[in-house]
């Protein structure tokens, strides 16, 4: 029941499901289109057919965008979560001086725009002599992923309770051994929803990739990219589709195991 | 080493990558092209080191460029705009709501999940020439011909909504959220109608939510870069294309700096006015 009156409940809920199929509608026809049968990426719908998943895995290109998309997402989530996860220990553990300024200060990389990140890191670097390359594409998908790990590992944090710890400790353990016996262990689901966070915002990302790929090389959204200057295809449809099966199955499945994994400790 | 000494230098131990990173990648690149934009570009090989105003001078007195800082600035206004009246009611459905708030939360994350640019390429599906609406539209016998509903400044603005409404939503829902539903039935005891009770107690509680979204909102939206190409026409062109085109297309590194500047120094006026009255806390709520 509202707290606006029946009739006022029964607007804002009309409202609501409005903005919910602005939000998805677009994205299923993606969906939908691209299991047509039909030559264009359009309707109407002449039949039901895989045949553009098919035409995507023969795609060379395509296959090549989704190694590099993933070889990135990945190496993106190792040094992102490993540098967010120490980061955001300090922040949650301890007393820091100047928190508030630290805290500003990492997640800053959010507050400046992508293009602006993208051009200073590109000049800067390339007055090092570090040329576009998988490095600098590396170290641009750190930085602006960083700040979304140490917030989902740092609202994580908080519900550790620290005296299993210090149990630990008074019963004579190392702070290293209390660390990878009790913390860690206790962590993980923070650390996989960190890593999980900097693996998809850096498969999504195109802004940042556009200024830092070099010639030749595409990950998946800047090579969708380049294929709508033609026009759409089914193909692009169906592209489409498969992303967001792994971007959002992969979360899913991620928050599926991490339940189980606590569930069988007991919570 | 005493064990004071320890706790003391630990968590910079811990915050010492991490913020190495930010200083490295961040803060000493955009120093950097605050000293390159003074540089001059040379028609052939490296750029001239120096102190000129030239850039700065093009940027800021070239009617061009400021026509289209005015124009993103209003197209990140409007998408806020139409993003807070979209989100407001949908927040708090969410956040008043019992039985399904669960399934409506997560669906309300999804989009995050969901690539940019798959989100804003569906719109062509929509509205093409041979899009969804076009077909719905010829096959009821109400236009004869298909409209090209695309690449103009309404559909840039529809795509941006589509992709920064969930960062407003959600903002709001998690300030409603916070906010003890028994003032709310305080005020309608004391005699306040409930659309009273609404504007004079639950709106001004949330309003630290709208402002952290608005922020998100005009922020990201005023950045953007393929949102108008993408979706909208030659006459689209958002601050963000300049910025491209001067590094990428004219490898007029000095000039991009400047601009990428300009557009940084608006932006960041704005992020440090909602900082001085409303603080970070409210934003980091919303992200987390």
């Amino acid at each position: 029941m509202g707290r606006v009156g029946n009739w006022g409940w029964a607007v804002i809920r009309a409202y609501t499901v409005l903005v919910y199929l602005f939000m998805f509608l677009p994205v299923a026809v993606v969906v939908l289109l691209s299991f047509n049968a039909s030559q264009f990426g359009s309707f109407p719908m002449t039949g039901f057919s895989f045949r553009w998943f098919e035409t995507l895995w023969q795609n060379e290109a395509i296959v090549r965008a989704f190694r590099t998309s993933i070889a990135l997402g990945l190496m993106t989530a190792l040094v992102s979560t490993t540098l967010g996860v120490l980061a955001a220990l300090a922040l949650v553990r301890y007393r820091v001086p100047g928190r508030d300024m630290i805290t500003t200060l990492l997640i800053a990389p959010i507050l400046v725009p992508e293009v602006v990140l993208a051009v200073a890191l590109l000049l800067f670097l390339n007055a090092l002599h570090i040329n576009k390359s998988f490095g600098l594409l590396l170290m641009g998908h750190v930085i602006f992923t960083l700040p979304f790990v140490i917030l989902v590992v740092q609202a994580r944090l908080v519900s550790i309770r620290r005296d299993v710890e210090e149990a630990a400790l008074s019963l004579g353990a190392t702070p290293r051994q209390t660390f990878f016996a009790v913390t860690l262990p206790l962590l993980t689901p923070a650390v996989a929803a960190g890593a999980l966070f900097a693996f998809t915002i850096s498969f999504d990302d195109i802004t940042g990739t556009l200024f830092w790929k070099p010639g030749g090389v595409e990950t998946v959204p800047t090579q969708i990219f380049s294929m709508l200057r033609n026009s759409i295809s089914p193909e692009i449809n169906a592209l489409g589709t498969v992303m967001i099966v792994m971007t959002v199955g992969l979360p899913l499945i991620g928050a599926g195991i991490a339940r189980h994994l606590s569930n069988r400790k007991g919570g | 080493m005493t064990i004071e000494a320890r706790e003391r230098r630990q968590p910079w131990i811990l915050l010492s990558p991490a913020l190495t990173a930010v200083v490295l990648l961040l803060v000493v690149p955009l120093l950097f092209i605050v000293v390159y934009s003074f540089w001059l570009r040379s028609a052939a090989g490296a750029d001239t080191p120096g102190f000129h105003l030239d850039n700065w001078q093009k940027v800021l007195s070239d009617r061009f460029y400021r026509d289209i800082l005015l124009n993103t600035l209003k197209i990140a206004a409007i998408t806020t705009a139409v993003c807070a009246v979209m989100g407001y009611p949908a927040a708090y459905f969410i956040a008043r709501s019992k039985g399904n708030k669960l399934i409506l939360l997560v669906l309300l994350m999804l989009p995050f999940w969901i690539s940019y640019i798959i989100r804003t390429m569906s719109w062509i599906n929509i509205l093409g020439i041979s899009g969804a609406l076009n077909s719905l539209l010829l096959t009821l016998g109400i236009i004869s011909e298909p409209i090209q509903m695309l690449y103009n400044e309404v559909t840039v603005i529809l795509g941006l909504v589509h992709f920064l409404l969930p960062f407003m939503v959600l903002n709001i829902y998690v300030s409603l959220e916070g906010i003890d539903t028994n003032l709310e039935d305080a005020a309608n005891s004391l005699g306040a109608t409930r659309w009273q009770s609404f504007l004079q107690v639950t709106l001004p509680l949330s309003l630290p939510g709208l402002a952290a979204g608005g922020l998100l909102c005009f922020v990201l939206g005023a950045g953007t870069y393929i949102t108008p190409v993408i979706l909208g026409g030659p006459r689209d062109a958002m601050f963000a294309n300049l910025v491209f085109e001067a590094i990428i297309r004219q490898l007029n590194w000095p000039l991009g700096s400047a601009l990428s500047l300009a557009l940084l120094a608006v932006l960041g006026a704005l992020v440090l006015i909602y900082n001085r009255y409303l603080g970070m806390a409210q934003l980091a709520k919303g992200l987390g």
